[in-house]
């Protein structure tokens, strides 16, 4: 896991806020300024609330909603994201940018947002600013913002849909980042999905666009398409059988790149990455996760064909390794999050083999989640020392867990 | 600030050369003989610490507890993957010993007209200023792209302003590319019909080329 625990020491408590709340949706953003959009802090974008939301809310609040839908493959895909990198003529790109010229592209944004209001109803404006450090890194958790988005937060805002599925990043490496997160494998909606929004926002917006590189981003791996597409999967049965290294070679040979869940540097656990695309230039956007898209159904069958080989040949053994994974996680009373991805990692197997007693798919889905450290943060209300993390982590698996 | 994530053991085993603070970290390798943590005293020392400030060079072993609570270590992401440094190299800048010297040396100080950014510090950073750089560094930054992407032409979507006769002109490179597959695969017939439509596109283009077709 990438997003550091000890990450917690810088984050101060802003007691009382409540952020998740702020539902600045394109009707009542019309009626603020525009200045009161550029506010760098938001602080007066946000609506009051005094109340602390109760516990049941604040649970609500970090669940991923579009984990509640289902989707093809879901016992072994968790979620096909697509990703678009888009910037606009006339401000420099962010890393460069004045905060002046960042607030200037939030501006823009918010008028387009103004101008388009039927479009983006259901959409709220979310500043970073307005935000505690727990709150953007539950964001981070939730993959509704990048773990850049939550360090350089300057008028640095995320347009998210209320379903959670769109994403709009303002202001992190590229001046928009548009993101499809759908559950199980989707990627042809995804990109349907996220080009749609991608052309609304075209119609107001004058794209950075050269006729021979495309769409002009700020780091060259992300030029022409500025596509990323990924899918986060469950190998864990190929993990089991060592034969994971293997095929993932394999990937990163046909010009897929392979990480851990939180990105860039982060562990694989329990057989559970991330494949996405490498190469944005040169190819269509089709052909991109198309490519993706066969590559893991590829995998999937590997998958499912070493899922049938264990259980033919050592079933009684994956049974014992899913039941003593339950049980640590119904009753351990500290549990640190490597060890609870692996754990969740062998329960789900053994659901998805009909070994264990039936958990549904989507609180496994949710654990993932509520494991990490902003989301058990912002549950508790406060900063937790790395043991305190240990603790609040075991009772909440307990809690969630049939 | 002590700033350890949960890679650090990744981290650890490896050998780590951080520039910022000066410190260097290595798996400590010295053979079967166990050295006790010069810190803590208790635990096996498994870092080798070498650490300069004001050109004075202290060298510790320590084990990987005393590590990460000491303060001077950063392992931040950044320090972990330096994607900038390979992109200077495959630029040719700040690689000395690599004889793949893409650019003569006069360009290096090309700046872009717009953001003021220079072609070294794009080296440095690998990240552009604004949408003016690609233009301002011209053809230099063509080979960079054949190096991450294997390509240099965009082929995917384009934006509605940018033109329907952009749209065109992708359509024709795609046919072309599919004339060329079927001369390959010796499918002439099929190659003789794409070769007339080719032509009939490129008619089209010629005359209407004018015409703006933004709507």
């Amino acid at each position: 896991m990438s997003v550091p625990e000890g990450e917690r020491n810088r984050q101060e408590q802003e007691q009382g806020e409540e952020v998740f709340s702020v539902n600045v949706n394109a009707e009542t953003k019309a009626e603020n300024t525009a200045a009161q959009a550029l506010n760098s802090t938001g602080q007066q974008c946000l609506q009051q609330q005094n109340e602390q939301p109760d516990e049941k809310k604040r649970l609500q609040e970090i669940t991923c909603k579009w984990m509640k839908g289902r989707g093809p493959e879901e016992e072994i895909v968790i979620s096909s994201r697509i990703r678009l990198a888009r910037n606009v003529n006339g401000l420099p790109f962010p890393p460069l940018a004045s905060d002046a010229q960042r607030e200037k592209m939030l501006a823009l944004v918010h008028s387009v947002l103004q101008k388009q209001s039927e479009r983006f109803m259901e959409m709220r404006l979310i500043h970073m600013g307005g935000l505690s450090s727990v709150c953007r890194q539950v964001l981070v958790e939730k993959h509704l913002i990048s773990p850049l988005q939550m360090k350089e937060c300057h008028a640095g805002a995320v347009i998210l849909r209320s379903d959670e599925v769109i994403s709009i990043m303002v202001n992190e490496e590229d001046h928009l980042r548009i993101q499809c997160l759908l559950p199980g494998l989707q990627l042809e909606r995804g990109w349907q999905e996220a080009s749609r929004y991608d052309d609304y926002l075209e119609q107001s917006l004058d794209y950075a666009f050269h006729e021979e590189l495309g769409y002009l981003t700020t780091c060259p791996t992300n030029v022409g398409t500025g596509l990323r597409a990924s899918v986060m999967l469950y190998l864990s049965a190929l993990a089991l059988t060592g034969q994971l290294s293997h095929f993932l070679t394999a990937v990163n040979q046909v010009g897929l790149v392979v990480r851990g869940i939180y990105g860039e540097g982060s562990e694989m656990v329990g057989g559970l990455c991330q494949i996405s695309n490498q190469i944005t230039l040169g190819h269509s956007e089709e052909e991109i996760w198309q490519n993706l898209y066969n590559v893991i159904r590829q995998l999937i069958n590997q998958e499912k064909k070493a899922r049938q080989q264990l259980l033919n040949q050592q079933r009684e053994k994956l049974a014992d390794r899913a039941g003593r994974a339950y049980g640590i996680l119904k009753h351990a009373r500290l549990l640190d999050s490597k060890e609870a991805m692996q754990l969740i990692s062998d329960v789900r197997l053994g659901v998805d083999l009909g070994l264990l007693r039936q958990v549904p798919l989507e609180i496994l889905n949710e654990l993932l989640t509520l494991i990490s450290p902003g989301c058990l943060q912002y549950l508790k209300g406060r900063n937790l020392s790395p043991y305190e993390l240990n603790l609040e982590r075991a009772v909440r698996v307990n809690q969630c867990l049939p | 600030m002590i700033k350890v994530n949960d890679n650090c053991e990744e981290i650890l085993q490896s050998s780590v050369f951080n520039l910022n603070s000066r410190v260097i970290v290595r798996k400590n390798e010295r053979g079967p003989k166990e050295v006790l943590c010069q810190k803590c005293g208790s635990k096996k020392a498994s870092v080798h610490l070498t650490k300069i400030s004001d050109g004075i060079k202290l060298e510790m072993y320590i084990c990987e507890n005393c590590a990460r609570e000491n303060g001077e270590l950063d392992f931040t992401m950044e320090d972990k993957f330096p994607l900038c440094q390979f992109f200077s190299s495959m630029m040719g800048l700040g690689a000395p010993e690599s004889d793949s010297v893409l650019l003569p040396a006069a360009n290096r100080e090309a700046q872009c007209s717009t953001c003021g950014l220079t072609y070294s510090q794009f080296g440095q950073i690998g990240r552009f200023g604004c949408a003016r750089c690609y233009v301002s560094f011209g053809k230099d930054i063509l080979p960079l792209f054949r190096r991450l992407h294997g390509n240099q032409r965009h082929m995917g979507k384009i934006p509605a302003r940018a033109g329907a006769q952009l749209k065109f002109k992708q359509k024709l490179e795609h046919l072309k590319l599919e004339l060329q597959k079927k001369v390959v695969g010796e499918e002439f017939e099929e190659a003789a019909q794409l070769r007339d439509k080719i032509r009939g596109l490129e008619k089209e283009l010629a005359a209407g080329g004018e015409k703006d077709v933004c709507t």
